[in-house]
């Protein structure tokens, strides 16, 4: 097994006429995805490297049974796309774009809730199931497939952690991309949730940043209900307060969010935060070592 | 992005929540006319983004036209904690019968909206949670709704708001929380609230921050944007479109990803060193990108060495170095500059970068090895 997506996965882009669009959605094709649609208003019809594009979402669904939707439109039109995936019947959106206005992620974020659609981002480089599908911007050849499960608000970081587990001769069984915004459709808690019910996952890695309280929320949960070891990393301890670190969620506000608070918050529940990403990876295989 | 005082006040204005009558002014004439147009007493306030103005000097009474003109001209240009005053705020004074605080946030937790309410004003919220915790009254607002108004006086209730203004004290939350949903606010902060001897309620401070991502439906707010970056270094890093925030300290960064940033930042101070600056040269740089984050860089007087730290995805390592390259063509580096190049095209990369043997280039091969390198060397 694997999460958010693998060999089941059959993939319809939303912007895939668009430069971005086929650059990634194509590498996803090469990469063994499903990519079974694209979808741009007005350009129905149409193909993009023999693949069939659509006007709607929902005709991608009907003919060509797509499952998972990719959302690689401009931001000020993203939420609306979102929307039309979740009402098109997908089980999966990845929202990929970057910039979309907090208030409308809001909105789209109770609107997938009510209709069980699982929410990937936005903002985030997506979803790799290494062996599987590759869903998103994430560059494979950094992992390969392996037991341990990545979780992260951060894409580069993540491919600077997967490649010193690759070196060590680890691997990943999915590497999910859960954005950098401050309202993401799936916090650390909900992939937190797959990974502990994953069969092909023995150690998850947890990869967070200054702002909100989703780590804080997350050491609560892997204490109460996640049997598998975790190992974290937390970024921004020298972010000094109420700047924008990037990432529109990466912010210190007055005294909350601190990485400190969260490494905190982490070790009093006995999960262990590297200080380096580095670190991080050496303690991912002492531990696997150690269970083995 | 942070508005200015009188910037959330006119903000209010425009949906009808209650406001001392005030002017802008950003010289000293301007000022004390419009202090004369008020009329006196009135009072002169400094508009920078930072709180505790008053307690800088920043905030006087001025009780006649002589008053308002020496109040200005101590006010204007004054340093208040690292922020020059360019701007002021006259308006009329207040007499005030009570403080309370109000505000509506952005509560990503509950991934909701928001509403508090305290009968405390005056004070700043922590203070205020430590002092009272019961006294300040929690209200979430469902997505998509606004605030219903009977809700609202149930919160003005709760917080035992006197009775004569509960229903004023109501209203203004239900404005407050449309000025959210419709300006995209992702914080708006009254504090004080207060109600005057006539027993009006009204906003005396007004702390408003928008949702940068928005700004593409609210050109009026999208135009003051380019006045908030304060430093020389942040305003050049804006309009080259660079993700730039200015530190303290003397080791320039530049790294691809914020998170791989953030990152590089901690781990140069753990070396010892203490970095000067973040900036995210973003994903998928291209060498001009690199000559601009260079010249921002190196612009800072205080950088006496810099560091490269890029692992490529999208980002090709052959475009970073060939960045260096034309930057160290085209502008004078002047200090040591620690590269380290992995991922995508690292090799081509590297060899781009020996090829050119650039005088004061130092190439490391892992993160920690480049910070104990530009540490040693700064």
């Amino acid at each position: 097994m694997s999460i958010v997506v693998g060999e089941d996965t059959k993939l319809v882009v939303s912007g895939l006429t668009g430069r971005e669009g086929s650059f990634h959605g194509l590498r996803n094709r090469d990469y063994g995805t499903d990519l079974v649609a694209g979808v741009t208003p007005g350009k129905g019809g149409q193909g993009v490297d023999g693949v069939p594009v659509f006007d709607s979402i929902r005709e991608s669904v009907d003919e060509r049974g797509a499952n998972t939707s990719m959302i690689f439109v401009p931001a000020r039109f993203a939420a609306a796309a979102i929307e039309e995936a979740i009402d098109a019947g997908v089980e999966t959106v990845i929202a990929i774009t970057e910039g979309i206005p907090v208030l409308d992620m809001m909105r789209v974020y109770w609107k997938a809730r009510e209709q069980g659609v699982r929410l990937i981002g936005p903002n985030c480089p997506g979803v790799l199931s290494p062996g599987k599908a590759n869903v998103g911007i994430i560059p494979a050849q950094f992992f390969d497939k392996g037991s341990i499960g990545v979780v992260s608000k951060s894409g580069t970081l993540t491919y600077q952690i997967g490649n010193e587990l690759k070196q060590a001769g680890l691997g990943n069984s999915s590497i999910v991309g859960i954005g950098g915004d401050p309202i993401v459709g799936s916090d650390f808690i909900d992939v937190l949730k797959l990974f502990e019910a994953d069969d092909e996952t023995e150690l998850i890695v947890m990869v967070g940043e200054i702002g909100g309280d989703a780590e804080e929320r997350a050491a609560e949960f892997i204490a109460e209900s996640v049997s598998k070891p975790v190992v974290a990393y937390i970024a921004g301890f020298t972010a000094p307060p109420g700047k924008q670190m990037g990432h529109a969620g990466a912010i210190i506000s007055g005294s909350s969010g601190t990485a400190q608070a969260k490494k905190d918050a982490l070790e009093a529940k006995d999960v262990r935060v590297g200080t380096s990403p580095t670190e991080t990876a050496q303690l991912a295989v002492e531990t696997l070592g150690a269970k083995a | 992005m942070d508005l200015l005082e009188y910037q959330g006040k006119q903000l209010f204005a425009k949906h009808g929540v209650s406001v001392p009558d005030g002017r802008h002014a950003a010289t000293v004439d301007d000022a004390v006319k419009a202090a004369d147009e008020i009329g006196y007493p009135c009072v002169v306030k400094a508009q920078v983004a930072i709180g505790k103005r008053g307690k800088a000097g920043g905030i006087k009474i001025a009780k006649n036209a002589d008053e308002a003109r020496a109040h200005s001209e101590a006010i204007l240009g004054m340093d208040i904690r690292g922020f020059t005053v360019h701007d002021l705020w006259i308006e009329g004074a207040s007499e005030i019968d009570a403080e309370f605080y109000a505000s509506i946030i952005l509560d990503r937790g509950e991934k909701k909206l928001l509403a508090m309410l305290s009968r405390m004003g005056g004070m700043d919220v922590e203070e205020m949670a430590e002092r009272d915790p019961e006294a300040l009254v929690k209200q979430h607002i469902e997505p998509g709704d606004d605030l219903d108004p009977e809700a609202a006086r149930e919160i003005a209730r709760e917080a035992q708001i006197d009775d004569d203004v509960v229903d004023g004290v109501a209203e203004m939350l239900v404005k407050l929380a449309e000025v959210s949903a419709t300006e995209d606010a992702t914080l708006i902060e009254i504090n004080p609230l207060i109600v005057t001897s006539d027993r009006e309620v009204i906003a005396l401070d007004a702390k408003v921050t928008i949702d940068g991502n928005s700004l593409f439906r609210h050109e009026d707010l999208a135009e003051i944007r380019d006045r908030s970056a304060e430093d020389p270094q942040e305003r050049m890093a804006k309009e080259k479109g660079l993700t730039y925030v200015k530190l303290d300290g003397n080791i320039g960064i530049l790294a691809n990803g914020a998170g791989l940033c953030m990152s590089t930042l901690d781990v140069v101070a753990q070396a010892g060193g203490d970095p000067a600056n973040f900036l995210d040269a973003g994903g998928g740089s291209k060498a001009e990108a690199i000559v601009n984050a260079l010249e921002v860089i190196t612009s800072d007087e205080k950088v006496t060495a810099i560091l490269f730290n890029i692992f490529g995805g999208i980002t090709r390592c052959d475009e970073i170095a060939n960045g260096i390259v034309e930057a160290s063509d085209q502008i004078d580096i002047g200090v040591p500059l620690v590269v380290r190049l992995d991922g995508t095209n690292s090799e081509e990369g590297l060899e781009i970068l020996a090829g050119a043997d650039l005088d004061n280039l130092h190439q490391e091969k892992t993160m920690l090895g480049s910070a104990e390198k530009v540490v040693e060397l700064a």
